[in-house]
């Protein structure tokens, strides 16, 4: 169904021949239909992502910063491999992933895991923690789970015996560190973390970035980091893309974006963002919020 | 059924400006205590922020100050408003029905469960101005509902005003019900963590929209967040609880820019995003808040501070230092030390 865009130079079929870049999206747009509320007309499209590319190169830490409704769900769902463009393409480690079957899809789900914003929604809480983390092996055939398990919870800061309790007997931060084991668990080479300490306290906010600071180091991971918070962004990501509509309205260095924003919706999400800083030098509510226009 | 309060009258001590006077309050269950000992004023015009992270008990003092408290807690103290001839802590349903709405309102996290789904937002903003009859018939309660429609920034308000809950975004919805808690020009503002589930730039125009609401009508507001920015935009004074205890209160400048308690230093050093160390690690604080009601004895932080010493085992003096400020805690920051990073309180916790 989904339409295989016929020109792609860097789709090179096969496995990795040099340093293909981590992920590669080329002009991916991607419409839906909403169900229809007439009769006589189809709802119209929305056009959830419009034209959107950007290349990630092996171990980078690279940011998507964006508010609600501006695609990076989207977005991620279909680098994941769980939704297909509606045109245009992406490939992971050089290897075009829009046109493939399900099955085909195997090597996504080794070579890439994601991390959800919600740890509770996201852990089956019927499921002990040792399933949870080691279900991602049975699929691929791992001997030795436990052992896997045990060293998996250890790298995340969690004792071995969590294994044998279930994902309600943890705090917010504990959880999301066993949704990181579990990410962790096929061995990937990239990890998609989707707001992934948005719903945590301060002090387990440090924490859980911390975390993934030392994980990404340790194991050479690339990572993908979505949220809509520009100062986190800042602080976890060599280079960010900001989505707005659809589209990305900017990218470059994190730094760069964050001191020099050059699109006028950068700007305004900068400002907008409250820091203590800023707040004791005196920047008020009716600062923060100012009109934004194109 | 009824708990008796402490009668530390409110008068006692209380100045004309005084809206709200919490004295000696505590919140139990069965039998174990998730706030204790919680005393602080607000007066009229002054924003006041409470931060903690979860499970601190700031949500349940606010729930007790408004008599909302799920069944089961109990409130023992006292909760004094102006203009209001009774205490609140104990009042029954009838009487708090009467308060709620017109000399406290509130804003909740989630806007949706705060609208009734089945009422467009006009009727419910004019439903509450009604009932406390502080407008005379239908038609000017509408009118007014218009009026606050457009205090807070909807476009067209007398077209959302005929709209239902669900055809507003969740930015939208959140000032619909703040136009519902300024209805009543209220004496007290009370908000839980009002913008929490917004995306930034409808963060900054909620917090205007809040912040403008009470200062044109002299209220007082207690703002409760866990994100220490969002209180230093909002407000003048702020509060710090940790395991159901105020640990620290003072002037905003004051609190952030020189923490005395180890917990508020510990909370700034880990907000702050661009304080690393050399490996590009933020400071944290080493391990994690207790569940409610298995705090230690004694101060209660003291399990997680780096200057514990035997002393903390036994529960330590609110110190004041000024009228609305203070702290708890044996082994305080030094009044030159400075501030978040670098001293031995904060250890890097990594992988705690």
């Amino acid at each position: 169904m989904a339409e295989q865009p016929t020109s792609v130079p860097l789709a090179t079929p096969g496995p990795q021949t040099g340093p293909a870049n981590a992920i590669d999206v080329r002009d991916v747009t991607r419409d839906y239909r909403r169900p229809r509320t007439s009769l006589r007309h189809p709802s119209p499209p929305v056009h959830a992502l419009r034209g959107v590319s950007f290349a990630v190169p092996q171990g980078q830490r690279f940011g998507i910063v964006g508010e609600s409704g501006c695609g990076k769900s989207t977005l991620l769902r279909i680098l994941a491999g769980l939704d297909r463009p509606t045109s245009g393409s992406v490939a992971i480690d050089g290897r075009d992933i829009t046109g493939l079957r399900e099955r085909r899809l195997k090597f996504v789900r080794e070579r890439l895991q994601l991390v959800f914003q919600d740890p509770m929604s996201s852990l089956d809480p019927r499921m002990r923690v040792g399933d949870i983390v080691g279900e991602p092996l049975i699929a691929q055939g791992h001997g030795n789970r436990r052992e896997r398990v045990a060293e998996l919870l250890e790298a995340v800061g969690l004792r071995a015996d969590a294994a044998d309790r279930y994902p309600h007997q943890f705090s917010g931060g504990q959880r999301q560190r066993i949704s990181i084991a579990r990410a962790l668990a096929p061995r990937p080479k990239i990890i998609v973390a989707d707001e992934p300490v948005s719903a945590l306290d301060v002090s387990v906010r440090a924490q859980v970035l911390n975390l993934i600071a030392d994980l990404v180091d340790e194991l050479s991971l690339t990572l993908v980091f979505v949220s809509h918070d520009l100062s986190v962004v800042r602080h976890v990501c060599d280079r960010v893309a900001v989505m707005h509509a659809g589209q990305i309205v900017e990218t470059g260095d994190t730094e760069q974006v964050y001191e020099d924003p050059q699109h006028s919706y950068t700007r305004r999400l900068i400002a907008a963002v409250p820091t203590l800083g800023k707040a004791l030098s005196g920047v008020s509510a009716a600062d923060l919020n100012q009109e934004y226009r194109p | 059924m009824t708990p008796v309060p402490d009668t530390a009258p409110a008068s006692g001590q209380g100045s004309p400006d005084d809206v709200l006077s919490v004295r000696n309050l505590d919140v139990t269950v069965g039998g174990r205590t998730l706030v204790e000992d919680v005393d602080f004023t607000i007066r009229a015009g002054e924003r006041v922020g409470l931060i903690g992270e979860s499970g601190s008990g700031k949500s349940l003092t606010a729930l007790s100050v408004m008599g909302l408290l799920p069944e089961g807690l109990r409130a023992t103290g006292s909760v004094r408003l102006a203009g209001v001839g009774h205490d609140l802590v104990g009042a029954d349903e009838a009487r708090m029905s009467r308060v709620r709405g017109k000399e406290i309102a509130m804003v909740f996290q989630e806007p949706m469960t705060a609208l009734n789904p089945t009422m467009k937002v006009g009727r419910q903003i004019a439903e509450v101005l009604l009932i406390h009859r502080t407008r005379p018939d239908r038609a000017s309660a509408r009118a007014a509902a218009v009026e606050l429609l457009a205090q807070v920034g909807l476009p067209d308000p007398a077209t959302a005003a005929d709209a239902y809950p669900h055809q507003f975004s969740g930015g939208q919805r959140q000032r619909v019900v703040l136009a519902i808690a300024l209805a009543n020009d209220p004496a007290l503002l009370v908000c839980d963590e009002p913008t929490t589930a917004l995306d930034v730039t409808v963060q900054a125009r909620v917090l205007d929209l809040i912040v403008r609401g009470v200062q044109d009508r002299r209220s007082a507001m207690l703002f409760i967040t866990h994100d220490l920015a969002v209180v230093a935009t909002a407000c003048e004074r702020v509060m710090v609880m940790y395991g159901g205890r105020l640990v620290e209160s003072g002037p905003v400048q004051e609190v952030f820019t020189r923490p005395r308690h180890r917990y508020t230093q510990g909370l700034i050093g880990a907000s702050d995003l661009t304080a690393v160390d050399d490996r590009g690690r933020l400071v944290t604080i080493g391990g994690s808040v207790p569940p409610a009601g298995q705090f230690p004895a004694g101060c209660v932080f003291r399990n997680r501070c780096t200057q514990a010493t035997e002393a903390c085992a036994t529960r330590p003096d609110w110190i004041s230092t000024g009228p609305d400020s203070g702290y708890a805690c044996f082994h305080p920051v030094p009044e030159s030390g400075a501030p978040g990073t670098g001293t031995p309180a904060i250890q890097e916790a990594g992988r705690g």
